[in-house]
């Protein structure tokens, strides 16, 4: 049963793995360079290694707050999408009712508009509640598109988890919030990894409301990242630098995940 | 710790259709580790088995016991780190179960959710490039022993557990050479009402194919209802090997005594010498022609052997009652003696005791076994 | 969803009553307004006039539009033709278990992390002669390449850069759902002998159905709706060859600052996708559930 070292899978995995690294390794390389270094030569590696352009956003208050506030808001928006979801993903996953289909279909249709197309309505609408400029904003904000992916994500994989552990969970005397904390939720643990990731990811990539309903106080590291344009020109140095920082939380996150996403389902013992 | 067990009169002979059943033989452990130097290393303990073939034998244990261990191993999923497997005497240690020509059943009901039931039997027929004539000549005759032909064009995704089990079973079946089905605790999802239908239904299936089958599983009415020969296993060891009534009437180890038989036997711990087996302050005579080792002992006699005597006979104990409970077609006494607990069963029609109550129950008798260090003494 | 029966249950009304206050809240007031506006010209902030259909009208009628439109479609079905199946192939290559595993994860999901702008320039850097890997890369070889000046190599850019960015997504779902199939299931494939082909088709592809049908979804939407990353590597150029069809609606709509007009676009827009979406959806449920009714082998 020895398969042999190279596989066609494994050789397609390491191309891809070049192809996905490429420009990566291409940003982390200019990082190191300055603006001068960048225009002026071609090069494979910092020709003049530099820490400069970290310095400059690892120092700056201005820089290093968009990173937090962009983590609070990212935070807290992946919370509630993950709590509010889970409940109904149960219910469109088990339950037949008035409408189900109907409605599970317009969760997805929020994600359909341009978020352009908000723009204005938004920020009339916090501009009225007095909630402008706040963390809170964006993570309510951006509950548009993140609750009803969270759902389709948790509904699917509820739906391959036999109905039998539900009902064995009752006769052995479980009631439902303790049933589905202890059994339910550990056997999607996959579906849980895969729909925080993603509210975790768009949330944190979105760049069109968080910059509109902020202005100081909860300004995102993705807004800040676009005043990098001066009459110098591009900052580009400053700008990759940034964006390489703007990657690890995001794999911080992943690396959490992974034994969720990694996990299968694990059913029958011995 | 060996334990062999010898064909008993079952001859060799082919299933209908032509099926070549196989005899399994298995000499061999299996630990956890490359290295292991105590028995809690060992998923398997040292064991040798023959699985006759044409025979029905099941795997009895409580969780963890190891049963589906060895039935991965005997399926090929799972290869042993020491020792060997043998079909018909060819060494199959490495070998895929394919290569070895076995079908399992599964926990839950695993399908080809996108076929149909009948696409579904002939599967693996598909896949050896059997011609489709043949298969579908194949498929009708098993969806008949299954009683599934009226179904075999509704899609599989849409029946019921047992249903789907049942497809399972027969993917396993529609192979006219496989050597041996193995069940791995297949009742589990399905419905109570349905399982005793699924087991007769099994049990028919082997009367009429002269099938050799493995079935895995922790509950003992399931294994000796089921099976001719029942292995009983626990903590990666086969504790005996036997038919039903031997497990109920000598059980060679005193798990085995508390695990079959509902209440399981009585044990009442003890020490013998020359004058007799001591308890607290009472002595029993050893009955004749029985000779035990001196020192600790347990004495163990089952509930349905355990009746009332008058008081100071042979061989009897006064025990305090705790609890008479009324079951409908019999009584379960529940009783103490020395801080130990014994339950008899009594018929409906014997005398009522009350808490508190001292009634003399007469211990040793034929059917009582003794046991040194957890077995039997012979 | 499958086809087993569910029981009916009203009451579960109370288990999505969170998420439908959550939604409801983001989206149906704003949907309002916008509805409010693209019956309207606004010709100053105190001047409003009821103008009906008339914006719908023009709209459909616009030449450019249509070209936008097409343009957007071709994109669209391009981005799934290869960013699904390039997906399901990831998802099938990548490690199932051990520290192989956790390295690829985070490699693999790198590129959806970066601020979309960022990606744009980072494509816009990688594809310049002068300064970019690719760009040198494909000089040497020979090729005349040029994403500002040649159309085609500006959509191909395009392109090869939605592909970088969002293969991961499709291929994490796929992943995921790999990994929810219980052992028996290939297991049990062995022991019928079936081939490496035969247990993708048969026992993989049918369970992972669930999460590509949101990954095909999901990425359909979101390459509709695309805007920041083709804006920032092609600004639309050269000349509207990679103008899509967000950035003629951002053009229209800050370009004139006509507000009425905006919003009936934005409402025609988010119809098509709603309606392709629909058709798309029920496609693949039909797919699943219908298979092979009445087929024999």
């Amino acid at each position: 049963m020895n398969k042999p070292k190279f596989q066609k899978r494994t050789v397609f995995l390491l191309l891809y793995l070049v192809f996905a690294l490429l420009p990566v390794y291409w940003m982390i390389n200019m990082s190191f360079k300055t603006n001068e270094d960048i225009l002026a030569s071609f090069s494979l590696l910092p020709q003049h290694f530099t820490w400069a352009n970290y310095r400059t956003i690892l120092t700056d208050a201005s820089w290093y707050s968009g990173y937090i506030n962009s983590l609070i808001y990212v935070g807290i928006n992946t919370l509630i999408s993950i709590t509010v979801a889970l409940p109904a993903a149960y219910a469109f996953s088990r339950y037949s009712f008035l409408g189900d289909k109907h409605v599970f279909f317009w969760l997805l249709t929020n994600r359909m508009t341009p978020p352009a197309v908000f723009l204005l309505p938004f920020f009339q609408l916090y501009t009225t509640v007095g909630l402008m400029d706040t963390h809170i904003a964006v993570a309510l904000a951006h509950l548009l598109f993140n609750v009803p992916l969270a759902v389709w994500i948790l509904e699917g994989f509820m739906s391959g988890i036999p109905r039998e552990i539900d009902e064995t969970a009752y006769i052995d005397g479980y009631s439902f919030p303790g049933f589905f904390v202890r059994i339910f939720l550990p056997l999607i643990k996959a579906g849980v990894g895969v729909a925080a990731f993603f509210c975790f990811m768009f949330s944190w990539v979105e760049l069109l409301l968080a910059r509109t309903l902020t202005s100081v106080n909860a300004k995102p590291i993705v807004a800040i990242m676009t005043r990098t344009v001066s009459a110098a020109g591009m900052d580009w140095a400053t700008l990759a630098a940034a964006g390489v920082l703007t990657i690890v939380p995001g794999a911080i996150v992943i690396w959490f995940v992974r034994n969720y996403i990694a996990k299968g389902f694990a059913m029958g013992r011995v | 710790m060996f334990l062999t067990l010898r064909g008993c009169c079952w001859p060799r002979r082919s299933g209908a259709g032509g099926a070549e059943m196989a005899r399994i033989e298995l000499d061999l452990a299996h630990a956890y580790r490359p290295d292991p130097k105590q028995d809690s290393d060992y998923a398997l303990l040292p064991l040798k088995m023959t699985f006759e073939d044409g025979g029905a034998y099941a795997l009895l244990g409580p969780s963890g016991c190891g049963k589906t261990t060895m039935l991965n191993i005997m399926s090929g999923l799972l290869a042993p780190s020491q020792g060997t497997v043998h079909f018909d005497g060819r060494d199959v240690t490495r070998a895929s179960p394919q290569e070895r020509n076995i079908a399992q059943v599964f926990q839950f009901p695993v399908i080809y959710d996108t076929m149909t039931v009948a696409e579904n039997l002939a599967f693996p027929l598909r896949n050896r490039k059997v011609p489709q004539a043949q298969i579908t000549k194949r498929v009708g005759e098993i969806a008949e022993i299954l009683e599934m032909s009226g179904q075999l064009n509704q899609r599989a995704a849409g029946l019921a557990a047992d249903e789907k089990q049942k497809i399972s079973l027969g993917r396993g079946l529609v192979r006219p050479d496989v050597s041996a089905i193995l069940f791995d605790e297949p009742l589990t999802v399905i419905d109570p009402h349905l399982k005793w239908q699924l087991r007769r239904k099994l049990k028919q299936i082997h009367h009429e194919l002269k099938l050799t089958l493995i079935y895995v599983t922790h509950d003992q009415v399931e294994a000796l209802t089921f099976a001719d020969q029942v292995m009983v296993m626990t903590r990666g060891r086969a504790v005996q090997v036997g038919s039903a009534a031997d497990l109920f009437e000598r059980p060679s180890h005193t798990f085995v005594g508390h695990f079959i038989g509902s209440p399981g036997m009585n044990f009442l711990a003890g020490r013998v010498d020359q004058s007799g087996f001591h308890c607290a302050d009472a002595c029993l005579q050893i009955p004749l022609g029985r000779v035990l080792p001196a020192g600790e002992l347990k004495i163990g006699v089952r509930p349905e052997y355990l009746v009332p005597a008058s008081a100071n006979t042979e061989g009897a104990l006064p025990v305090v009652v705790s609890q008479m409970q009324d079951v409908g077609t019999h009584v379960m006494l529940s009783a103490t003696f020395a801080g130990q607990t014994l339950k008899a069963r009594l018929s409906s029609d014997a005398a009522q005791y009350a808490p508190g109550d001292t009634v003399w129950l007469k211990l040793m008798c034929e059917q009582t076994c003794f046991y040194k260090d957890e077995e039997i003494v012979p | 969803m499958s086809a087993i029966i569910k029981p009916v249950n009203q009451k579960a009304w109370f288990l999505i009553l969170p998420v439908l206050l959550c939604v409801a809240f983001s989206a149906i007031l704003p949907l309002m307004t916008v509805v409010n506006y693209s019956v309207q010209d606004i010709i100053s902030p105190e001047r409003r006039v009821f103008v009906g259909t008339e914006w719908f009208a023009a709209i459909m009628r616009d030449e450019e539009l249509h070209g936008a439109l097409l343009r957007q479609l071709t994109f669209s079905f391009s981005v799934l033709a290869i960013e699904i199946p390039l997906g399901v192939l990831l998802a099938l290559a990548m490690p199932a278990e051990g520290w192989k595993s956790s390295a690829v994860l985070v490699i693999v999901s790198l590129s959806l992390l970066i601020p979309w702008n960022v990606v744009g320039t980072i494509w816009q850097i990688f594809g310049r002669a002068d300064i970019g890997l690719m760009g040198a890369a494909l000089q040497g070889l020979g090729i005349d390449y040029s994403y500002t000046g040649n159309a085609t190599h500006a959509w191909l850019t395009v392109l090869l850069m939605d592909v970088w960015h969002w293969t991961p997504l499709v291929a994490l779902l796929g992943y995921a759902g790999l990994r929810s199939i219980p052992d028996a299931y290939y297991q049990a494939a062995s022991i019928d002998g079936a081939s490496k082909f035969a247990v993708f088709w048969y026992v993989q592809l049918p369970k992972m159905r669930g999460v590509l049908m949101i990954g095909v979804l999901l990425r359909f939407m979101d390459s509709f709706m695309i805007y920041t990353e083709p804006f920032v590597l092609t600004g639309g150029g050269p000349g509207n060859s990679t103008t899509f069809l967000s950035q003629f609606l951002t053009q229209k709509a800050v370009g004139q600052f006509d507000l009425g007009p905006a919003a009936a676009f934005s409402l025609i827009y988010f119809l098509i996708i709603l309606l392709l979406c629909f058709i798309l959806y029920n496609w693949m449920q039909r797919v699943g559930t219908q298979e092979k009714e009445g087929g024999h082998e």
